[in-house]
């Protein structure tokens, strides 16, 4: 048996970790239940990175573990490459089949199932396809793809090779954000190691499935991430992303060729699917959200950092409050971004109604399980899995602002609503925390917000529009609060000083 | 065609082809989307926005549920979207709904424009575009009124020197990137790009090229605001004060179809005209630029010209000059007489100096050939306008072979008199001062002062290009008209009335009033003509005779539209 299968059944026992054998919610709890954890007696954490027992590691099984390194003995030592192995020897839809029925969903923040993007391909297409996994991270609060490129490397190797048979591709990219320089290395040397031992290159383990894998590092900016924009940007031309239609990637992709286009952490479940089986993997996390996801969890808690939790099977209130050590000492919280700085905030005293017909229930904050649907039934997204905690100690006009800045410096520019709107809401915001705002900046503010939202070429749109229309719905009285009535139809700057004195 | 699909725009439903673009299948039932950076000659990449309008498809049936029942019309009820879409890439499907108006547009158009004026610095007073601007237009049809931008607004640079006839001011840039796609796909000169990012965004050359491409003018065009404008015409005249004539560019066999704009007689500027079988959406430069000469009364023939008994020319009248002529002629014999005329003439012209040869019985009758090399565009092997009318109403096989035999033909006494038609012999078809030594008298018509004038014993002033009305056929065998823009200076008369008045004052024909007349008679005597009405013609002409020429640029743009990338 291999590894997994073993801790997957088991119970577990972690140093630091006291028994009881199952961990248990609160008692008081809407989502009270017990499970059972993994035993990890075979791996030890390095001394202070150990995983919190709320968390299952899969994908990151092997970050920060003790003894544990990125050369591709290390990683066949543990099982690694036995899935490309057993993958070569399937069809390559039956592959495609497993990615189905463990209900995968993307990672890089639209949720989007995987195998359903993989069969969108065209049934009787006769130029290359190509796979680009999304390496790209830069969601603010979102900072786990790292991670995996860092310190397992293989692990997101095997599941290209994977994903790539599955499509039919021959050529994959990695397009990784130029930020991360040492990853790319890393990434290059265990290409080099896999074609070596013949994971990569021409007749893969013997059979007539061929692969290449490119490392392509970014062009440094946000909107390389976006797929349409990464293709552009890979074509060696400015991120600027396409319109959908027609330029869906699956049909017109690099190069006007089908390609798929997949993050990081999605193309490495891909492998622990097929060891699990799709079925048996379809049971980790929830209904319709299932697996594990890493949630990397920043701003006002005590212990930030990064958890892979089953999806749906931790709530809100126990990633704050046991996983990350709960806020700083004598704060309250304010309100929680649950899914990378794009996805619309919730306030910490707002209640939610989530489930359907009978089930349908009102949950405060503390109770939203963590999960794709739950988070959309919130009025947010899980989005990249980015949350940004904010206590009571912060401005809520700083915060819009700080957000509404990187929105402003990260628009492509290409159309005009996000252009114009991004930098609109950060000059509005910039006089808001400079007490230079009038109440009225602040319907304007949320006016910009709605002109720019579902007028875009790509989601940029909505990601720089969402904060701001959430902030301005759920903040207003204090956003309203950190303005001057009396600069009610005032010039606001030396620019407006002049025209109105008739001298521009 | 079978591939007709059902459309609801604005209420009613209408017919059109499978994949057309929904603006365009919008402008064909009167409902303009407005638009900023669709072109139907370039890609689209649906950047400005300003074409959302609101969409909706037969509602998809819940798992297991009835599909909805069509009404009496078989029209399936419309669900409509939430979001806009846009017009410009989009096509057309089955039942689809569209909604060119109404509250969703209406308010999403508004927005798109109070944002697209956000940063614009609205210098209209001192904007050449002013008054053809598209930003002024939907700003005035689709905005707010009221401004609620309260920031500074993003500098950029202005007055950008970014080639040789271009200028850049960045500031009213609304990043179309028309003119980039303009360079990329069809002058294949990839100069222009983007820079920085978000509002700041600036349109740039590529460091150390310049905009300097015989198309770069078209991006002037291309451009809906004032960001990208024409040193030569900037500042020169507000638009509005202009009248717009159409007709055809003679600078070359293609007969590229433009508007000339003048005021009171004279021109300011030459814009290509729209006609996908000759010059698609473009010119050359330096074609466009080539009318200054026309405004230059200093080069111009204002007035007739006869020598006095000492060889010097005094001005005439032109009813002397055509009396003095004609007694200078009617001495020679038609076997002592050659008649010269241009390729540049119009059909109409050629067939008054057929006229005119058979009056005088002239012994021979030739045209000047003018070649340069083809660059792959536009711009043809030959540059002249009318070789073809030439060889159809002249009869000439290979014009221009008989012109050494002219020269021998005087040279050994044998011709004695020659007239020239719109053709300077000197500077244009090879002749020196010893090959016109020989004869007796040389009456010439031309647009300007010229050397074969000066040696000339009667000049006419014959009107130019912009100055008269006509036919040319274009290499091609188009048909096209040419229209005249201005009457010539002076007492310039068109080239087909000096040929007219010549002819009367040798005692020949008469009757004809109007260019309309001449190509009626050409109708009725040569057979490619037969049965065409001048009226017929119209804007954009009609393919007349059959050749075997083509145009690089139209065969490219062709397979563009065939990749589906390009409406044409
Ligand atoms: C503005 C913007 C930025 C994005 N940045 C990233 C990114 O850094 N990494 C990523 O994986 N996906 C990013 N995405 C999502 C990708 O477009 C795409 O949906 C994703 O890579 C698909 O992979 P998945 O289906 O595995 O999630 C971004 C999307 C937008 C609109
Ligand atoms: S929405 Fe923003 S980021 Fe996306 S294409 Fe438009 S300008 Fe660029
Ligand atoms: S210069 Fe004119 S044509 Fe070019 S991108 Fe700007 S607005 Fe569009
Ligand atoms: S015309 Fe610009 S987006 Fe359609």
């Amino acid at each position: 048996m291999t590894f997994m299968k073993a801790w997957t059944t088991s119970t577990l026992s972690l140093p630091n970790t006291p028994d009881p054998i199952f961990l248990t919610a609160p008692q008081n709890h809407p989502n009270h239940r017990t499970y059972p954890l993994p035993t990890m007696s075979a791996i030890t954490y390095k001394s202070g990175k150990e995983p919190h027992p709320n968390e299952r590691r899969i994908i990151f099984k092997n970050v920060d573990r003790e003894g544990w390194d990125q050369s591709i003995d290390t990683y066949e030592g543990e099982g690694g490459y036995d899935q490309l192995k057993r993958a070569v020897a399937m069809e390559p839809g039956a592959v495609t089949n497993e990615v189905k029925s463990a209900g995968l969903r993307g990672r890089g923040g639209a949720g989007f199932p995987a195998g359903l993007k993989w069969s969108f391909l065209p049934p009787n297409n006769t130029k290359p396809v190509y796979l680009i996994c999304n390496a790209d991270e830069s969601e603010p609060g979102t900072f786990k793809d790292r991670y995996i490129i860092h310190q397992d490397p293989h692990q997101l190797i095997e599941g290209m090779a994977i994903a790539a048979f599955a499509v039919g591709a021959k050529l994959a990219y990695i397009y990784i954000r130029e930020e991360f320089p040492q990853g790319a290395e890393i990434l290059e040397k265990a290409i080099t190691e896999a074609r070596e031992k013949g994971y990569l290159g021409k007749n893969i383990l013997g059979t007539d499935f061929e692969l290449e894998i490119y490392v392509h590092r970014g062009a440094g900016a946000y909107i390389c991430g976006e797929e349409t924009g990464l293709i552009e940007s890979l074509e060696g031309k400015r991120p600027y992303p396409r319109i959908k239609p027609p330029y869906f990637p699956a049909a017109m992709g690099l190069y006007l060729c089908p390609t798929i286009v997949n993050n990081v952490e999605t193309l490495c479940h891909v492998r622990h699917i097929l060891e699990m089986g799709g079925e048996e993997w379809s049971k980790v996390g929830t209904p319709n959200n299932t697996g594990t996801r890493i949630l990397c969890v920043s701003g006002d808690v005590k212990k930030p950092g990064y958890f892979e939790v089953e999806v749906g099977k931790v709530t809100m209130g126990e990633l704050i409050n046991d996983m990350c050590g709960g806020l700083k000492d004598g704060r309250s919280l304010k309100a929680v971004i649950p899914g990378g700085s794009s996805a619309k905030v919730l306030r910490a005293d707002e209640t939610f109604k989530v489930g359907k017909g009978d089930d349908c229930k009102e949950i405060s904050i503390w109770d939203i399980p963590m999960d794709f649907d739950t988070l959309a039934a919130c009025g947010s997204m899980a989005g990249s899995g980015g949350v940004i905690v904010i206590d009571d100690s912060r401005s809520i006009s700083w915060v819009l602002n700080n957000i509404n800045n990187f929105y402003a410096h990260e628009s492509c520019g290409q159309c005009t609503p996000c252009r114009e709107g991004s930098l609109w809401m950060k000059k509005i915001t910039d006089r808001l925390v400079a007490d230079k705002a009038a109440p009225s900046d602040i319907e304007t503010l949320d006016a910009v917000a709605r002109n720019i939202d579902g007028q875009t070429i790509c989601a940029f749109g909505e990601a720089s529009s969402w904060p701001t229309e959430s902030f301005v719905e759920k903040f207003k009285d204090e956003l309203i609060a950190d303005t001057k009535p009396e600069l009610e139809n005032t010039p606001v700057n030396a620019e407006k000083e002049l025209a109105a004195a008739g001298l521009l | 065609m079978s591939d007709l699909v059902d459309v609801q725009i604005n209420g009613e439903w209408h017919q059109f082809p499978k994949g057309t673009r929904m603006i365009e299948a919008c402008r064909e039932v009167g409902a303009e989307v407005p638009h900023y950076c669709y072109h139907p000659k370039l890609t689209s990449p649906g950047n400005c926005r300003m074409c959302l309008v609101q969409m909706g498809m037969p509602p998809r049936p819940a798992p297991g549920a009835e599909p909805a029942q069509p009404d009496e019309d078989g029209h399936v009820p419309i669900s409509w979207m939430p979001r806009p879409v846009i017009a410009c890439a989009n096509t057309v499907a089955p039942n689809m709904g569209i909604r060119t108006q109404g509250e969703l547009t209406e308010n999403v158009r508004e927005g798109v424009m109070e944002l697209m004026l956000a940063n614009h610095p609205l210098d209209c007073p001192i904007c050449d575009q002013a008054g053809e601007c598209h930003l002024q237009e939907y700003s005035v049809e689709h905005g707010k009124g009221e401004g609620r931008f309260r920031e500074q607004k993003v500098k950029k640079p202005k007055n950008v020197d970014v080639g040789p006839r271009i200028r850049l001011d960045d500031e009213r840039c609304i990043m179309c990137s028309r003119c980039i796609r303009f360079m990329d796909e069809v002058a294949d000169d990839p100069v222009l790009g983007f820079t920085d990012r978000g509002s700041h965004t600036t349109l740039a050359v590529y460091p150390g090229r310049e905009l300097d491409s015989n198309y770069s003018l078209n991006t002037a065009d291309l451009c809906p605001v004032g960001a990208l404008t024409s040193n030569d015409f900037r500042f020169q005249m507000r638009v509005w004060f202009m009248k717009e004539i159409n007709t055809i560019d003679t600078n070359c066999g293609t007969g590229a179809n433009i508007t000339v704009y003048a005021r009171q007689g004279e021109i300011f500027r030459i814009k290509p005209r729209q006609n996908n079988s000759v010059n698609s959406d473009w010119m050359p430069d330096s074609h466009r630029l080539s009318f200054h000469w026309i405004n230059d009364e200093e080069t111009r023939l204002t007035s007739a010209l006869a020598k006095d008994e000492n060889g010097n020319h005094q001005v005439v009248t032109n009813e002397n000059a055509y009396a003095i002529a004609a007694a200078k002629l009617s001495k020679y014999k038609g076997h002592e007489i050659a008649i010269i005329a241009s390729a540049r003439m119009t059909n109409e012209e050629l067939f008054m100096v057929k006229r005119l040869a058979k009056h005088l019985k002239a012994k021979i009758v030739e045209t000047v050939p003018r070649t340069g090399e083809a660059d792959g565009y536009l711009i043809s092997e030959d540059r002249n306008p009318n070789t073809l009318g030439v060889k159809t109403v002249l009869g000439l096989d290979d014009p221009g072979s008989q012109l050494e035999s002219i020269k021998d033909d005087i040279k050994q006494g044998q011709i004695h008199a020659l007239i020239t038609l719109q053709e300077d012999l000197i500077t244009d078809a090879g002749f020196t001062d010893d090959d016109l030594a020989g004869l007796d008298v040389l009456i010439s018509s031309y647009p300007c002062a010229n050397p074969t004038a000066e040696r000339s014993d009667v000049v006419l002033p014959g009107g130019c290009w912009a100055e008269k009305s006509g036919t040319m056929l274009n290499i091609q065998g188009r048909l096209q008209r040419l229209n005249k823009v201005t009457d010539g200076p002076g007492t310039t008369e068109e080239p087909w009335e000096v040929i007219r008045n010549l002819q009367q004052a040798l005692g020949g024909g008469n009757g004809i009033h109007s260019h309309t007349e001449i190509f009626n008679q050409l109708a009725e005597t040569i057979p490619v003509f037969a049965g065409v009405k001048f009226q017929d013609i119209g804007d954009l002409g009609i393919p007349l005779v059959e050749t075997d020429e083509t145009l690089p640029l139209l065969e490219r743009e062709k397979e563009r539209v065939a990749q589906g990338l390009i409406v044409g």
